[in-house]
């Protein structure tokens, strides 16, 4: 404890015609169970009041905070200074457009994703008010709720080759919540309208199977096996047409 | 300034906002939601527990229905809440979570056969019926009869919050999200939309409603020690009270959790101690048997919490850079019930701490936690003082919380409160026509615009917004927390009116351009001093006990007098609110008595002195 920490932070103000992107150092005492909450909260209120960055729920529950740290996408809040060197270098996360310094617009990117692959229940049936609910097997329900602990943070689309070179990459995010609604019985899309939606280069064609995303993802979601199931699931015309553009 | 017009304005895009936004947009009115995080991230998304309905489909809620929810919600709310809408919540509470399970819930459900649970350390066995499998199931919470809290798994509030998200995209609503509303637009009369400061841009932009709502959550940051998210920071609740016309009810109703993890202050479960954990002080000792020889540690929330503050008042807490603590011990309970029954509190304590709970202690001390106190409401969600202005979920005082609100139920109240409060905004709407007064349009602008450039400019003087904010958090942790009395109380609305002063000189250190971060605290830094004020002052004069408000001076619990609601507005110029009071209650279904948990000394109404 007691360690002297060295902060590179990414400054930008993009709103401010005399800001230039460039690297500004902090130093910085460390205190037990510091975490980069603790300490960039500190940075501003004692140092400069002007850095932007994201904090909601310090509490690794809300997925704000995700930023780049020595090179690798996480969430700030729940990243212990105790687990990195004295040197820590802090960026935006890449894709999502910047608004200034390490703060990121995740807001509009993911509100489009969530229209893209239709996030929400399809269904002909109208609620009926009087009727007891319908019965589910808990460990369906169980299942889908491994699947929607995402976070939408970011880290896994940062980490994504794909994503990174096109942009209308929807990326294994995407792929997730359409593997959540494809398990769940109340949607009533069917193969084939699931596959409008994804089967593209957009989408899981699109993907090259490299796996940076289930590395980063704080949530430790099986996007791996999400990805090969929707594989699988888009059928054998699918998987050729994958061969085809390889 | 760029002005935008819709019919409803949503200030807030958790689940109570966003729940109204659905019932309007759905009855074919255009919606447009604020929020200063992408909806998703609102603060809802960080309750873990559950949402309380009455199913009563799990063979621990065996016979639970409206009826006996609403007579835990009054007993919890220790008599404080308004009844008719503690009932009106109670009755819709079921359907709200059906129709959430038919938007996409994935509550967990009823598995049939034996099974084991813990209560007091110990364990029992319960077996669910063939019948029920497959219904939604839920799981026991303090100060329910019934097993009556239906979860999914650790994140219910999440599930929740994406689900009506979806609910929302799927219908189109517009949501503005890192958008902060720093005014509303009224004449003292009426409410016609709010002024808003963009947190992508830092400019200002006015929105026109026929319709406004604050949802804008609970405002825990005015204390140093909360559970709550950075920005539950009153944001609504100030623009409210600035108005002058429209009141806060029952400001001095806070609550305060046992067990905020320190430095954080992020939650660990109850679940530690109902499980056999122990706190411990300075000296590795238990204190908890000494104060409560019978329920030790296992003693009601507000019970626990106070005698926690007490033992580190005398001195025995530990020290630590961020101020003194005590240890919650859990190591005992053994690795593998931890690694299976308490796995948050163990990724807690290993994520955020550095502490493996299995061989380690935990830092620990009482953290605010849910503001009862909010924007004061009628049954259908209209605020007092101002037509065409509605409040929901934690942001408003709608009041079915009274003085204490039971856990999940706040959950529910979002849901519950969110659906009727958006009926009755529909049907206000239908053929309501408002004129968009612009001098008065232009003058919320020019006043804003006004703060700005003075904070900027440091017109008004050099303080500096976080030293402030600090100090009035301080005040707040130390004489308006959890033990109250008379001398301490009038000492913080003196200091805090010092504080109040200093906040009208706030001045920027920095450029202030765009989202500059200082700005937007200094923006709203004046009316967090006002809410802190209210909130003491209306601890000071209440003298009487009464859920959470626990006045060491005035033990009892006072019907004769206090049976009643604080409703404090504040005046332009003024340096303490101006306190009202209406009747708790106007409808009694159930008369004051005996909670049946917890010190109950009462004062009745007709002036007789019961219990002990
Ligand atoms: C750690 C924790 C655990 C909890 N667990 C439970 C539980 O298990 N069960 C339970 O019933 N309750 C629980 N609660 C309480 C419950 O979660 C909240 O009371 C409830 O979710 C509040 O919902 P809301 O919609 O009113 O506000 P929030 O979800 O806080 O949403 C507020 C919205 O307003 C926006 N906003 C705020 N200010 C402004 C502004 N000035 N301009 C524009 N937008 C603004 C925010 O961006 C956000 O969108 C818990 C609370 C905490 C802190
Ligand atoms: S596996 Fe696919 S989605 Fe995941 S990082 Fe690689 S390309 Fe992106
Ligand atoms: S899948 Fe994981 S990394 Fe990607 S957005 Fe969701 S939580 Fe974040
Ligand atoms: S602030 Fe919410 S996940 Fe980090």
């Amino acid at each position: 404890m007691g360690r002297k920490l060295k902060f590179n932070i990414f400054r930008y103000n993009p709103q401010d015609p005399d800001s230039v992107p460039h690297t500004d150092t902090f130093q910085l005492e460390e205190t037990e169970s510091m975490t980069l909450f603790i300490a960039l909260t500190q940075i501003r209120e004692e140092q400069d009041p002007s850095l932007q960055f994201d904090f909601c729920c310090r509490a690794g529950i809300c997925g704000a905070c995700a930023m780049i740290i020595n090179g690798r996408p996480n969430l700030a809040c729940k990243t212990l200074t105790d687990d990195l060197p004295a040197e820590i270098t802090l960026m935006p996360l890449p894709i999502f457009k910047l608004i200034g310094d390490l703060s990121v617009d995740t807001g509009t990117w993911f509100r489009e994703m969530n229209e893209n692959v239709e996030s929400w229940v399809h269904t002909s049936k109208t609620f009926d008010l009087e009727a007891e609910e319908e019965r589910m097997d808990n460990s369906l329900a169980e299942e889908i709720y491994e699947l929607e602990r995402c976070v939408e943070c970011g880290c896994c689309v940062a980490a994504c080759g794909t994503a990174n070179m096109r942009e209308d990459f929807v990326g294994a995010v995407a792929m997730n919540r359409i593997a959540r609604f494809m398990m769940d019985p109340r949607d009533q899309r069917t193969g084939s309208e699931y596959f409008e939606v994804i089967g593209t280069d957009e989408g899981i064609f699109g993907c090259m199977g490299l796996l940076g995303c289930e590395d980063v993802c704080p949530k430790q979601l099986p996007l791996q096996d999400q990805l090969g199931i929707l594989r699988l699931k888009m059928g054998w015309s699918a998987i050729k047409h994958l061969f085809r553009i390889k | 300034m760029e002005t935008i017009y819709t019919d409803l304005l949503c200030i807030g895009a958790g689940l109570a906002g966003e729940r109204v936004a659905v019932e309007a947009a759905s009855a074919g009115f255009e919606t447009i939601c604020l929020s200063i995080v992408p909806p998703r991230r609102s603060h809802s998304s960080a309750a873990q527990g559950g949402m309380q309905a009455s199913l009563g489909h799990c063979i621990m809620g065996k016979g639970d229905s409206p009826d006996v929810h609403f007579q835990d919600t009054v007993k919890g709310s220790d008599w404080g809440c308004d009844q008719e809408v503690a009932r009106l919540f109670a009755e819709t509470a079921p359907v709200a979570v059906r129709e959430m399970a038919f938007w996409g819930i994935p509550w967990n459900r009823v598995v049939p056969g034996k099974d084991t649970y813990f209560k007091g350390g110990k364990q029992f066995e319960k077996e669910e019926l063939k019948e029920k499998e497959g219904l939604i199931t839920a799981r026991s919470f303090g100060g329910t009869a019934k097993w009556r809290t239906c979860y999914t798994s650790d994140g219910t509030g999440h599930t929740l919050l994406y689900t009506m998200d979806n609910k929302v995209v799927e219908l189109g609503v517009t949501v503005h999200d890192r958008i902060e509303a720093i005014s509303l637009i009224h004449d003292g009369k009426t409410c016609i939309g709010a002024v808003a400061r963009c947190l992508k841009t830092g400019k200002c932009r006015a929105y026109l409603a026929r319709a406004t709502l604050i949802a804008t959550g609970g405002y825990g940051r005015i204390y140093r020690e909360t559970t709550n998210a950075v920005i539950n920071d009153g944001g609504g609740a100030i623009i409210a009270i600035d108005t002058e016309v429209v009141p806060l009810g029952n400001p001095e109703a806070i609550q305060f959790h046992p067990t905020g993890i320190v430095p954080t202050n992020i939650l660990v479960t109850e679940g530690c101690r109902g499980d056999g954990g122990t706190l411990l002080d300075v000296n590795e000792e238990r204190f908890m048997p000494e104060y409560e020889p019978e329920k030790e540690e296992l003693a009601s929330r507000d019970v626990v919490s106070r005698w926690m503050t007490h033992h580190i008042q005398k001195g025995l807490g530990v020290k630590s850079p961020y101020g003194d603590h005590l240890w919650l011990d859990i190591r005992h309970l053994g690795a593998e019930h931890i690694k299976t029954k308490l796995r948050e509190v163990e990724e807690i304590c290993n994520n955020f701490l550095g502490v493996d709970p299995i061989t380690q202690l935990i830092p620990v001390r009482p953290a605010q936690h849910y503001s009862m106190a909010g924007i004061r409401t009628n049954k259908d969600g209209a605020a007092y003082g101002l037509k065409g202005l509605f409040s929901a979920g934690e942001a408003a005082c709608w009041d079915m919380h009274g003085f204490n609100r039971l856990g999940g139920n706040s959950l529910a109240e979002t849901i519950v409160a969110g659906k009727i409060v958006g009926e009755k905004i529909a049907e206000s709407l239908k053929g309501y026509e408002v004129h968009f007064n612009t001098a008065v349009i232009k003058d919320a602008a020019a006043k804003d615009y006004e703060r700005i450039d003075r904070l900027i400019s440091c017109k008004d003087g050099k303080e500096d917004v976080f030293e402030v904010r600090n100090a009035m958090q301080n005040e707040l942790m130390e004489r308006v927390g959890i033990f109250r009395n008379g001398a301490d109380l009038q000492k913080a609305v003196d200091n805090l009116q010092e504080i109040h002063a200093r906040a009208k000189k706030v001045g920027l250190r920095s450029n202030g351009i765009g989202v500059n971060p200082e700005l937007t605290l200094a923006l709203k830094i004046q009316g967090m001093v006002r809410l802190a004020i209210c909130t003491a002052y209306g601890a000071l004069q209440r003298t009487e006990s009464r859920g959470c408000h626990s006045r060491e001076d005035y033990e009892a619990r006072n019907d004769r007098d206090w049976l009643n609601r604080t409703l404090a507005t504040w005046k332009e110029g003024d340096d303490l609110p101006t306190l009202n009071y209406e009747p708790a209650s106007k409808v009694m279904e159930i008369p004051p008595g005996d909670r049946g948990y917890g010190v109950s000394k009462i004062i009745s109404q007709d002036d007789e002195k019961i219990g002990v």
